[in-house]
């Protein structure tokens, strides 16, 4: 029964789900919208118990003086930070404290970290881009079509070079894409279906 | 000359940081502002907010963080002008809990150069909602059962904006400004086919390219990639912005990155000659 009911379960969900697809009616959908209204309330709890679990492990590192554990109390530290002044400092809102800390910590330290990949980008290319065979010639000379076409300064060398690059764009590039998507989803359909029956039973933990 | 090339061929990267860096900076200090034309996935979201009739409401989810701020900030901005400024009223939910004061920011410029519009009748922020997918098919059966208030607690029967917005039929079109997930694949996904709605997306440059299917097939009615995108934006809404002001550094750091791969290549090839290095 250990494995026969949580089979049963997730049967009964995904059928539940897909049927709210082919029975459009107003008393149907409500009891979908229930539902949802229930998924809803289990994610906000998981948010605490995602807290519970950031508590646990940090903790565990800080006490045993595991590498990095100064960090660990930082992130400690700023979390209940953050807390304290959304709920207790005026709330989120734009003027308060916790957006400003937001705005002159948050957001340029995470902006640092993404610009950090220009440098790095510049530097993967580099060492990547180099011609030795023909599939890595022709991707190297796409890409450099690509970038330089979509910047002003590939327009002042061509006149016609954007409509060039949306060309590769919207053809070879669409045509690729599209074929990634389409064999993407009907291996999703398929594992799908395999999850509902019972076939795929991995996510309950070993076979 | 082949000691030079054998340099080349493994050059520092802390060298190739240092022109990037200022390929970068030069141009932000001393801007050329090279024009440029709009391409047409950045027409189609323009038009597509044109054809909408004065006094619709639009919603638009602000899904994204400070780390791809610099790419779609401006275009949140730009959005949020072209559609107050026609006359439109906006209503901005996030799904991304680093969006909520990104939105507020984008509306603060805004109401600089559009005072008069007032929170409640012409905008309103319904805040973040923690569920993803879910909280997106829950707005296509009652917007104020899955927002039953704004971002300031104020309940939603109280604010003018909100009368007559029970599903996604009451709103004219949706944008969407997304840095991940959940962003515009799941609003193509969960949202446009259900419920019929028109979107619209903003991202970032990295991922535009995974949204041109949805665009060709008419899921998608306009597309803002990247800063490129929002420097167009801008430049049809004639608002420049922070996105006009990029395009000279991004023009001049991918000529260096292009130097880049040139010099690597003629290096790989000239040290030990192209018939030994050539694979075919």
């Amino acid at each position: 029964m250990r494995r026969e009911i949580p089979i049963a379960i997730c049967f009964l969900a995904g059928i539940f789900y897909t049927l709210e697809l082919f029975i459009p009616h107003r008393q149907v959908l409500s009891i979908f919208e229930t539902v949802r209204q229930w998924a809803q309330i289990l994610i906000a709890f998981a948010y605490v118990l995602a807290i519970a679990n950031i508590l646990r492990v940090n903790f565990h590192a800080i006490q045993k003086n595991q590498r990095d554990w100064p960090y660990k109390v930082v992130l400690i530290v700023s979390l209940f930070f953050m807390i304290t002044l959304g709920i207790f400092f005026g709330g989120i809102g734009e003027g308060t404290i916790f957006d400003w800390v937001y705005y002159h910590a948050q957001y340029p330290l995470q902006s640092t970290m993404f610009a950090l990949l220009a440098f790095f980008i510049a530097s993967a290319a580099f060492r990547a881009f180099r011609i030795r065979t023909l599939e890595a010639a022709l991707l190297a000379v796409t890409a450099v079509l690509v970038m330089i076409g979509r910047v002003p300064v590939g327009e002042e060398l061509w006149n016609n070079f954007p409509d060039f690059t949306e060309w590769i764009m919207n053809v070879p590039q669409l045509a690729g894409k599209r074929a990634i998507m389409i064999g993407a989803a009907l291996g999703a359909i398929s594992t799908a279906l395999k999850v509902l029956t019972g076939l795929e039973r991995t996510y309950l933990g070993g076979e | 000359m082949k000691r030079i090339l054998e340099k080349l061929e493994t050059l520092d990267r802390r060298i190739i940081f240092i022109f990037i860096f200022l390929s970068i900076a030069i141009p932000l200090l001393l801007p050329v502002n090279m024009d440029f034309s709009v391409t047409p996935p950045v027409r189609s979201f323009y038009d597509a907010i044109e054809s909408i009739p004065p006094g619709s409401k639009v919603l638009v989810s602000c899904d994204y963080d400070p780390g791809s701020m610099p790419e779609l900030f401006p275009m949140n901005v730009a959005a949020f002008y072209h559609l107050l400024s026609r006359d439109l009223k906006v209503i901005t939910i996030q799904l991304w809990p680093t969006g909520t004061l990104l939105a507020e920011r984008a509306m603060s410029e805004v109401l600089k150069d559009l005072p008069v519009k007032e929170y409640g009748v012409d905008w309103v922020n319904l805040g973040f909602k923690e569920g993803r997918e879910v909280v997106m098919v829950s707005l296509g059966t009652s917007i104020p059962k899955t927002f039953p208030n704004d971002m300031h607690g104020t309940k939603i029967e109280d604010i003018p904006i909100m009368e007559g917005v029970n599903t996604f039929d009451d709103i004219a079109m949706l944008v969407n400004i997304s840095g991940g997930l959940p962003g515009t694949r799941e609003w193509v996904q969960q949202v446009v086919l259900r419920y019929h709605v028109k979107l619209g997306s903003g991202c970032t440059a990295v991922v535009a390219p995974e949204f041109y299917p949805y665009l060709q097939s008419g899921q998608l009615v306009g597309l803002l990639g990247g800063m490129k995108g929002a420097a167009e934006y801008e430049k049809l809404i004639k608002r420049p912005g922070t996105a006009r002001r990029g395009m000279d550094a991004q023009s001049v750091s991918h000529i260096v990155v292009f130097l880049f791969i040139l010099i690597g290549n003629i290096a790989y090839f000239s040290v030990k000659g192209v018939k030994k290095r050539l694979k075919v």
